[in-house]
């Protein structure tokens, strides 16, 4: 991961209000957040803290109230609806809590579908589609309709659909509410592997366990950003050598 | 954590002499409770004090073999067919902090929980990223199987602790707003009645 590089995701000075007057409801208050290339940040706080929030406004699904939002350095406030809707769909990759699949279509349609309005032609949509299927290690899922599907299948496929082409920032609203343990280290390790390859990712998280798999984990409470664990720092590599040595010494 | 029984269960395959033992030891536990070779032979010496080991000879380096003998095979079987008891939990030293840290006046208990929290989810970090070393490096081995065992166990552990520190949070500030509350009650209410003031 490098510093140096330009964030592909930028949030600046970022506040959201809902609602006008004594019923006012600040979700977000001046947060400031910059998520690099090869990045993983998962954020977490209780509920109500403004966590959702903090991702629809990094998705372009919400605009602040106050600051700006980036995302490859284009300030999505500047652009048209149908400028935003492209630049949505070209560099961001959202994974809904709810899924949010389409019931007409099949895993496989559902997952093509950004990449055939990219203009990808369907046959190679397709072919990129069961790629995807198998990286997250369902690709029996191809033919099946949502509603023939658990939760945690549907809930890959959604991963799937936000993983297609090259999207450059994945934002992931609680990737594994759905999976037992073990599929959710599979979604993790797909993200992570992602990150590794350049991409950018941000998700909402209450699992510590999952939280864990990031490069940052940054705490919301009350709207505003009130702590961060820092990078990969000394401390954390040498842990990480005195195990090594250990385990690459004599074993038998 | 019983040293006793690990070198018990060690020697089980087979003699070993004590800085094997110890390098076996922490191949499959890792250096999460490091081992020093003094604190073996302390132990194999009360081992073989309780019958429980023998010497089995020298190799040609000086090297001192260890056998497990019957009476201490039996034993290794009572470890592991015996719950490990959780009738004296161990000491936390955190959960001690926090018990003292709510009773000690000027103390900012949040700001604990919260530099504690920071603290504990980086270790997790740590964790984490050793386990996906340890899964890319496995190569299938039973030694390989303990090791992801124990950093699971540190994982868990870690989360659980984390999930505290979350309710302790939660459980502080809830427990404010209610003296907010009572705060808030007894100044703007007017004062109590004479048939209720004779029943408080």
């Amino acid at each position: 991961m490098s510093q140096t590089e330009a964030p592909v995701l930028h949030l600046e000075q970022v506040s959201r209000v809902h609602g006008q007057g004594a019923a006012q409801v600040h979700a977000l208050r001046s947060v400031d957040l910059r998520v690099h290339p090869g990045e993983l940040v998962a954020v977490m706080g209780p509920s109500g803290s403004g966590k959702s929030t903090l991702l629809t406004l990094a998705g372009g699904l919400d605009s602040p109230t106050d600051g700006r939002v980036l995302v490859e350095g284009i300030a999505l406030g500047g652009l048209t609806r149908k400028k935003q809707a492209e630049v949505r769909r070209r560099a961001v990759g959202y994974v809904f809590q709810d899924y949010n699949l389409i019931p007409a279509l099949t895993a496989a349609e559902n997952i093509a579908l950004p990449r055939e309005l990219d203009g990808v032609s369907a046959r190679a949509a397709r072919r990129e589609a069961l790629a995807a299927l198998e990286e997250l290690g369902i690709d029996e899922l191809a033919d099946r309709f949502p509603d023939d599907m658990s939760g945690g299948q549907q809930q890959r496929v959604a991963i799937a659909r936000a993983l297609i082409g090259d999207r450059r920032l994945v934002l992931a609203d609680e990737p594994t509410g759905a999976l037992d343990s073990t599929t959710g280290e599979t979604v993790l390790a797909v993200l992570r592997a992602r990150c590794d390859a350049g991409a950018a990712a941000m998700m909402v998280t209450h699992e510590a366990r999952h939280a864990a798999w990031a490069d940052r984990v940054v705490f919301l409470r009350d709207g505003r950003l009130v702590d961060e664990t820092a990078q990969q720092d000394a401390a954390t590599l040498l842990v990480t050598a005195a195990t090594n040595s250990v385990k690459g010494g004599d074993g038998r | 954590m019983s040293i006793r029984h690990g070198l018990l269960a060690l020697l089980d395959q087979g003699p070993r002499y004590g800085y094997q033992l110890r390098t076996e030891f922490e191949a499959r536990t890792g250096a999460t409770w490091p081992l020093n070779v003094g604190q073996v032979y302390t132990t194999l010496g009360r081992l073989e004090r309780d019958g429980l080991v023998a010497p089995a000879g020298e190799d040609e380096e000086g090297h001192l073999f260890y056998a497990v003998t019957d009476e201490g095979r039996a034993e290794l079987r009572r470890w592991f067919d015996t719950p490990v008891p959780r009738t004296n939990p161990p000491r936390d030293e955190l959960a001690i902090k926090l018990a003292m840290a709510v009773t000690v006046p000027g103390v900012d208990v949040p700001a604990v929980v919260q530099s504690q929290r920071r603290h504990s989810m980086k270790a997790l970090q740590d964790y984490t990223r050793l386990k996906g070393q340890a899964l890319a490096g496995d190569t299938g081995g039973e030694a390989d199987l303990a090791w992801l065992l124990v950093l699971e166990q540190l994982i868990f552990q870690t989360e659980a602790e984390i999930r505290w520190l979350d309710h302790c949070e939660t459980r502080l500030t809830r427990r404010q707003e209610e003296r907010g509350q009572t705060a808030a009650a007894s100044a703007s209410a007017p004062a109590p009645s004479k048939r209720l003031r004779s029943r408080l």
